[in-house]
């Protein structure tokens, strides 16, 4: 539409969190998909207010657990019975239930980095600059205040009309964010 | 609707189902009793395998309770009363106690003073397995646990008409020493009831395993119910799927306790590989009992932990009740190989008292429990995490209990 490629989304700012979600919950039901909200702490009906969908990040985590557990399995398996195959106690050389606690104990530690990491990937961090951050009260994002932004991207998006919707949302202050 | 009254009250159908339980549980014990009869020993072996796992479900109801007194968190305030209600069943399991101790000289071979002269191991445990002394610990077992669930039920019944937090504190100080309490008992009392079937046998790990397993079977049944209870008013829009998600996951950390405990105790003994260790092993895994073993790993820990990883499936009541289900039956598998293997040495062996026992104790044990359910309000309106557990449903549900205060 007649966006101008120079702005990055509408920024909506709230008093509490309880405008935030009804906002978020508003936006949604008006049809916005591309939008974010910023909060100085977790709220959980938030997550689905903004229609968040399920993450990738538990099927990386399960591939990463289960890498860790075939891993262990396998250095434990061709250490004792192909590289150094030592008879011990007479056992057999696969002796499977001595490699069960490495095993697992693999299985936490790679699913647990799997973890981490997909997370931070899954965010896109680090992210030492971001759009928002070209409206100077958006630090208070940290402290007291509550915001939502409504992003450029929305196929839903015109300057004009969204920022409109947003004044109807009862915010305190709605400012358009520059790329 | 008042959140105040009696669940009678509020679930009026609760009267029938408890009739009805009762009923088909004291005609299933009826029927058993041909059993006594007929084959003596196989009755007590299933009666013992039965009372285990309902007793395991009402100490394992104690424990989770005393647990949440210590920690606090909105997974218990829900469960609080159905817990309570559980616990109450134990003077009635107290009772179902006496045909073990009447039966004792069956099932256990430790109290055949003419073995004992022949085996010189057995006459250094005569100090410890030896009749009277194991009635004499029994007794002290079912006080302890009496008492604790005497008190905690009492000043939680007080605390439903006076919101003073004086009961709180007193019921958290007698879960701290409780617990401590229980963790002795249990482990004593499973060596005593379950390990000494086999006396020369022996494991450090069995009373934690015990431990684990009634946490396990009450978390179970208290899914099952709370399923039940959220499928109508008033608690109908006030459980919710995090409820359910927290009791999933409680349940998926005991599953894993489970697995780790019983492995634990193979691997330890696998790798001693010691005569006097190694027997109760031999005679389970060389023989048919193996399939028994290998159905426990399935489906007491494979199948329920992978479905319990799943997000949706601990939220749904309607999965989440089935993987519940599923695992009790897992529960009294579990019994079933310890216990059986010991009468039935050479491979498996089920008896109709297997299924009718189990069966029929339930049904009362579920009576007496809804029994005991009806008398109180159904949720714990002064406990000190009520508002932070629930204080946001009701308001949502428009059903602040406001009668209360």
């Amino acid at each position: 539409m007649a966006t101008s490629p120079a702005v990055y989304g509408v920024l909506a700012e709230f008093e509490d969190p309880t405008s935030l979600v009804s906002a978020a919950h508003q936006a949604h039901e008006a049809g916005y998909r591309r939008m974010d909200a910023y909060s100085p702490f977790p709220i959980e009906e938030l997550h689905e207010a903004i229609g968040a969908h399920h993450t990738r990040l538990p099927l990386i985590v399960l591939i990463g657990g289960l890498c860790g557990c075939i891993g262990g399995f396998a250095l434990q398996y061709w250490a004792s019975t192909i590289a150094y195959p030592i008879n011990v106690a007479g056992k057999p050389l696969n002796s499977w239930p001595a490699f069960i606690p490495v095993t697992f104990e693999c299985t936490i530690l790679v699913a647990a980095l799997s973890a981490v990491l997909g997370m931070l990937a899954l965010n896109g961090l680090p992210m030492p600059y971001h759009p928002v951050f070209n409206v100077p009260r958006f630090a208070l994002a940290s402290r007291n205040r509550f915001f939502l932004c409504i992003e450029a991207k929305d196929p839903q998006f015109d300057l004009e009309s969204t920022r409109r919707f947003l004044e109807t949302l009862n915010p305190r202050e709605v400012t358009t964010v520059a790329d | 609707m008042v959140l105040t009254n009696t669940a009678d009250v509020a679930i009026p159908e609760l009267a029938g189902y408890q009739r009805r339980l009762l009923i088909a549980g004291a005609a299933g014990m009826i029927v058993s009793l041909a059993g006594l009869f007929m084959e003596p020993t196989q009755f007590l072996q299933s009666y013992l395998m039965a009372y285990m796992l309902w007793l395991g479900v009402t100490l394992g109801c104690l424990a989770l309770g005393m647990v949440h007194q210590l920690s606090g968190g909105g997974w218990g305030v829900v469960i609080r009363r159905p817990i309570g209600a559980a616990t109450r069943v134990l003077p009635v399991m107290t009772m179902l106690f006496l045909p073990i101790a009447f039966g004792m000289f069956r099932l256990y071979s430790w109290t055949n003073l003419d073995l004992v002269a022949h085996d010189e191991a057995l006459q250094h445990k005569h100090l410890y397995l030896n009749t009277p002394f194991f009635l004499v610990r029994a007794a002290i077992y079912f006080l302890v646990w009496n008492t604790l669930t005497y008190f905690l039920n009492a000043w939680s019944l007080e605390q439903d008409t006076n919101p003073d937090p004086q009961f709180a504190r007193r019921m958290q100080k007698l879960s701290a020493v409780g617990l401590l309490g229980y963790g002795l008992t249990i482990t004593f009392a499973s060596f005593d009831w379950l390990m000494s079937l086999e006396p020369h046998w022996f494991s450090t790990i069995y009373g934690v395993l015990i431990m684990g397993g009634q946490g396990l079977s009450a978390l179970a049944v208290l899914i099952v119910v709370l399923v039940w209870l959220s499928r109508r008013p008033p608690l109908d829009r006030i459980i919710v799927a995090a409820h359910f998600h927290d009791l999933g996951n409680l349940m998926l950390a005991f599953i894993m306790l489970w697995a780790y405990f019983s492995f634990s105790q193979y691997l330890i003994i696998w790798s001693g590989n010691l005569p006097a260790e190694i027997a109760w092993y031999l005679h389970r895994l060389q023989t048919g009992w193996r399939a028994v073993g290998i159905t426990l790993i399935l489906f007491h820990f494979v199948v329920p932990f992978l479905l319990l990883l799943s997000r949706t499936m601990k939220r749904e009541a309607r999965t989440i009740v089935i993987v519940a289900g599923g695992i009790l039956v897992a529960r009294l598998v579990d019994l079933f190989w310890l216990i059986a293997p010991e009468f039935h040495q050479t491979g498996v062996s089920v008896s109709w008292l297997d299924v009718v026992l189990p069966v029929s104790l339930g049904a009362i044990w579920l009576g007496c429990f809804i029994w005991q359910l009806r008398g109180r309000a159904i949720l714990p309106v002064h406990d000190p995490g009520f508002d932070e557990a629930l204080g946001r449903i009701i308001e949502k549900a428009k059903e602040r209990p406001a009668a209360a205060h």
